[in-house]
């Protein structure tokens, strides 16, 4: 019998123009063994996914190539191969479930049809994934569900039918350390039971590092790398791969995160020969022509790049020097308590920012940290206590503050893709906040250049709509914004979070070169620990509203003292190339 | 939106509104008579002098026609875009603001939408008399709530946005953060509403001016040459005729052009969106 999983050739494409999204991707997969598919946003690895249900979606079309289950062939009007042969579990639970259906009643649908003893399927599944099976608990609504909860369902539901594939796109993203390692715990479990071949879609590194056999890195629609997990994260082969894998951060803190500027070229701005090639530091003038072919560099191990033989240069990051702690307070919270209605979100918070230091502050979702950044900078009125700044008590909301205050105080926001107004120009969003708050410029050529300058982005940028750029090129500018006015604290609430790693490390390492220039005082809200050990000095960490503990960089990671510290650091994903997998 | 320009939907729509309001402006000074003038027999049949026949006065359909169109277009305009201005200002204020504000322009709203707008319409003008200033403006008044509700639904989706709470962390004035941040961002809906009022407005005025509260004989009025001749349906039917083509190819017109537009702000008719 053939491998449960044949993929021959295939090409996905956008019907109207002919480009193709994922180009000529071949592989197969064994029973029981999981696929890492890895690449940046827009590299194709959602619409190859559904591609393997046979699915494309609407403006596309699987234009060639074979796919097999097994001694089935899947195409995009055969019945009875999705849901039954093959599964696909979403990435968000919460918009895959259907709201108004009990949890029963979903998982009753995806039985196969002439089942004898459905309940006694459900059953097994909801054990299988260590949810109760009781029937109220079966009575219940998704969004009477945690988050980790709905995508256990989701997960059950993919595994009902027993299917041969399933398919995962980033199935934990957006879920808290611990659960998501519960989450990759039912998955390894259960592929490994019933001896599923599993495609795990994901754009982090360290999760796909723990979870699969195979990993296959994709870039531009093209698979630049592919083999066995344990070989592609030790010596990754391919200049992208290398690059992508030196952009997670990682636990231990042995190396820092770098960067890869510049951003994945969307389908229709694929440049010619290697798509890579204008940020690929082993490049050379053929690569900018000829498009590479895969070859094979030893069994099972394939690359898309001739110069796999050329020892590249190594890779630096800008290390942030030792920064000498003067231990001035810059800026400090004293017993702030903030509450919605009668629901208290943040009680007796005190925090200190010291000069010139990043401070981090670390929660999983719902823990309130975002709200405490809001609350310092006066979007979000506090119920009591008091935020010292220069000396003087700062008023609960914006209205109220001097504009001095304000300019002082800079926060930039998580997502780049709403932070900044799609119907004005860069410069225009930039010029109208520093007229906000400054007057009006002398040379506003110049303050826009030197702002754009100092977030290394081209001055051209400055008449380009928001849409005409990638999501880094996005945080970039927000941060710009917040820089304009010359500000000495800055409020960044998850700006990494909604980008790519390798953008993420080179905007961790733009963070840090402005934090030495300018002297600027940092507060870095965020959920990644790893990053928090790369960027921070000091950390606080905040539970349910609490701040459980607070330390140095060297402290926290060294001496966990809260039993909540030790089991975010012991649920993080760890990842450390030198070891290969962890 | 240079997209919505490029649909069939647009062309046509722009083809047939365009015709009529082409029509309107340049009728007049292609008539071929005067419209007061009595130039044959009440509901004389069409002839080869008169390519429409004649009125119930025996006056020159088509040139009645001709004239007909420019005030109540003028006036269906105006009507649209004072009620649409009205309901922008205060459904994007009340969006934004929210709180009591919020409810006090929404509830007000509710009263008004409580009663159907010609009833409203003849309440009023049985009190002032048959004024064109008035009509004009209660129209404007009816559509304010119903501007309303679109644009504070559009606002409260814009203004969750993280630009705008941005321009709030600078402490930008309400006025500012309207102007600047939300307004461009809810132009979609905006000119969708301004399309759909104008049909409205058309009707609308000439169903008044049907029911001769609206503009007065012996103005020549498309919907007073309605009404004023449809006794003889059977045996002249071109001066009802005429007025219900015009009305109907523009409010069709109107309906491509704001529905259009309203699928270029969805995104409907993009091709792919990879």
């Amino acid at each position: 019998m053939s491998a449960p999983l044949v993929v021959a050739n295939l090409v996905v494409a956008g019907s109207g123009t002919g480009v193709a999204i994922v180009d000529d991707v071949s592989f197969e997969l064994d029973a029981g063994q999981v696929l890492g598919l890895v690449g940046e946003s827009g590299s194709g690895k959602t619409t190859l996914g559904l591609a393997l249900l046979g699915y494309a979606r609407s403006g596309t079309l699987i234009a060639s190539g074979r796919i097999f289950i097994g001694e089935t062939e899947v195409t995009s009007s055969s019945t009875g191969v999705r849901g039954k042969l093959i599964t696909y579990i979403p990435q968000s639970p919460a918009s895959a479930l259907n709201p108004v259906l009990r949890l029963h009643t979903q998982l009753l649908e995806c039985v196969v049809a002439g089942e004898e003893n459905p309940e006694s399927i459900i059953d097994q599944v909801l054990r299988e994934v260590a949810l109760p099976t009781d029937r109220q608990f079966l009575r219940r609504y998704p969004h009477q569900l945690s988050g980790g909860q709905q995508q256990r369902i989701a997960i059950a539901m993919a595994f009902i039918a027993r299917p041969d594939v399933i398919v995962l796109d980033e199935p934990t993203t957006g879920l808290d350390v611990t659960t998501q390692r519960q989450v990759l715990e039912t998955i390894r479990r259960l592929v490994k039971d019933h001896q599923v071949s599993a495609v795990y879609i994901s754009h982090d590194v360290a999760v796909v590092a723990e979870l699969v056999d195979k990993v296959m890195v994709l870039y531009s629609g093209k698979v630049v790398e592919y083999g066995e997990a344990t070989e592609v994260f030790r010596q990754p082969k391919h200049p992208y791969a290398r690059r992508l894998i030196a952009a997670v951060p990682d636990l231990a803190g042995n190396r820092s995160p770098v960067g890869i500027l510049g951003g994945a070229p969307s389908p229709f701005t694929r440049p010619p020969g290697c798509a890579f090639h204008p940020r690929c530091d082993i490049a050379v003038d053929e690569c900018q022509t000829r498009t590479p072919e895969l070859v094979q560099l030893s069994h099972g191990h394939f690359v898309r790049c001739p110069r796999t033989g050329i020892t590249p240069p190594a890779l630096t990051s800008e290390k942030a020097a030792l920064l000498t702690r003067d231990d001035s307070v810059a800026l400090s919270v004293r017993s702030v308590s903030v509450s919605y209605g009668k629901h208290t979100v943040l009680q007796d918070i005190d925090l200190d920012l010291v000069g010139g230091q990043c401070t981090a502050l670390l929660g999983e979702s719902g823990s309130g940290k975002t709200t405490l950044a809001r609350a310092i900078a006066g979007l979000q009125p506090r119920s009591s206590g008091s935020v010292i700044f220069d000396g003087a008590d700062l008023a609960p909301g914006v209205r109220e503050r001097k504009k001095e205050q304000l300019r002082k105080i800079q926060y930039i926001f998580q997502n780049p893709y709403e932070s900044i107004n799609p119907r004005r120009t860069i410069q225009e969003t930039l010029i109208a906040s520093y007229q906000f708050l400054c007057g009006k410029p002398k040379n506003s050529q110049e303050l826009i250049a030197e702002a754009l300058d100092s977030v290394s982005l081209r001055r051209e940028s400055a008449n380009r709509y928001p849409d005409q750029l990638s999501g880094g090129e996005r945080q970039r500018v927000a941060i710009a914004r917040a820089l304009i006015v010359n500000p000495e604290i800055l409020i960044c609430d998850e700006i990494t979070s909604s980008l790519d790693v390798s953008v993420q490390a080179s905007i961790v390492e733009l963070l840090q070169r402005l934090q030495r220039e300018r002297k600027l005082t940092l507060l870095f809200v965020t959920h990644n620990i790893a990053l928090v050990r790369h960027i921070a000095q000091d950390v606080a960490i905040l539970e349910s509203g609490h701040v459980v503990e607070r330390a140095s960089i060297a402290d926290i990671f060294a001496f966990p003292k809260h039993p909540y510290t030790q089991r975010l650091i012991a649920d993080a994903p760890s990842f450390d190339p030198a070891r290969g997998v962890a | 939106m240079p997209v919505a320009f490029r649909s069939l939907r647009m062309k046509i729509g722009v083809g047939l509104a365009g015709l009529v309001v082409l029509l309107a402006i340049f009728g007049p000074s292609v008539a071929p008579h005067d419209p007061q003038e009595f130039v044959t027999m009440p509901f004389a049949p069409p002839g080869h002098l008169l390519r429409f026949g004649g009125d119930y006065l025996g006056r020159d359909v088509l040139s009645q026609f001709l004239f007909g169109g420019r005030q109540i277009l003028l006036m269906s305009v105006i009507a649209a875009l004072v009620g649409v201005g009205l309901g922008a200002i205060l459904g994007i204020f009340a969006g934004f603001r929210g709180g009591r504000f919020d409810e006090f322009i929404m509830r007000s709203g509710d009263v008004v939408l409580a009663f159907p707008q010609v009833l409203l319409a003849l309440l009023f003008i049985s009190v002032t008399g048959p004024n064109l200033t008035v009509v004009v403006f209660l129209v404007a008044v009816g559509h304010a709530p119903r501007v309303a509700r679109v644009m504070r639904g559009a606002t409260l989706s814009v203004s969750e946005r993280d630009y705008v709470k941005s321009a709030m962390a600078l402490g930008m004035p309400t006025w500012r953060i309207v102007a600047q941040e939300i307004l461009p961002n809810v132009s979609g809906p905006l000119a969708v509403e301004v399309g759909l009022r104008l049909t409205y407005s058309i009707g609308l005025i000439s169903a008044l001016n049907f029911l001769g509260l609206g503009t007065q004989p012996p103005t020549p009025d498309w919907g007073l040459m309605i009404n004023d001749n449809r006794i003889a349906l059977t045996i002249q039917p071109w001066p009802v005729l005429l007025p219900v083509i015009a009305i109907a190819l523009l409010t069709i017109g109107m309906n491509l052009i704001s529905d259009a537009l309203a699928r270029a702000s969805a995104g409907l008719d993009r091709q792919v969106n990879a």
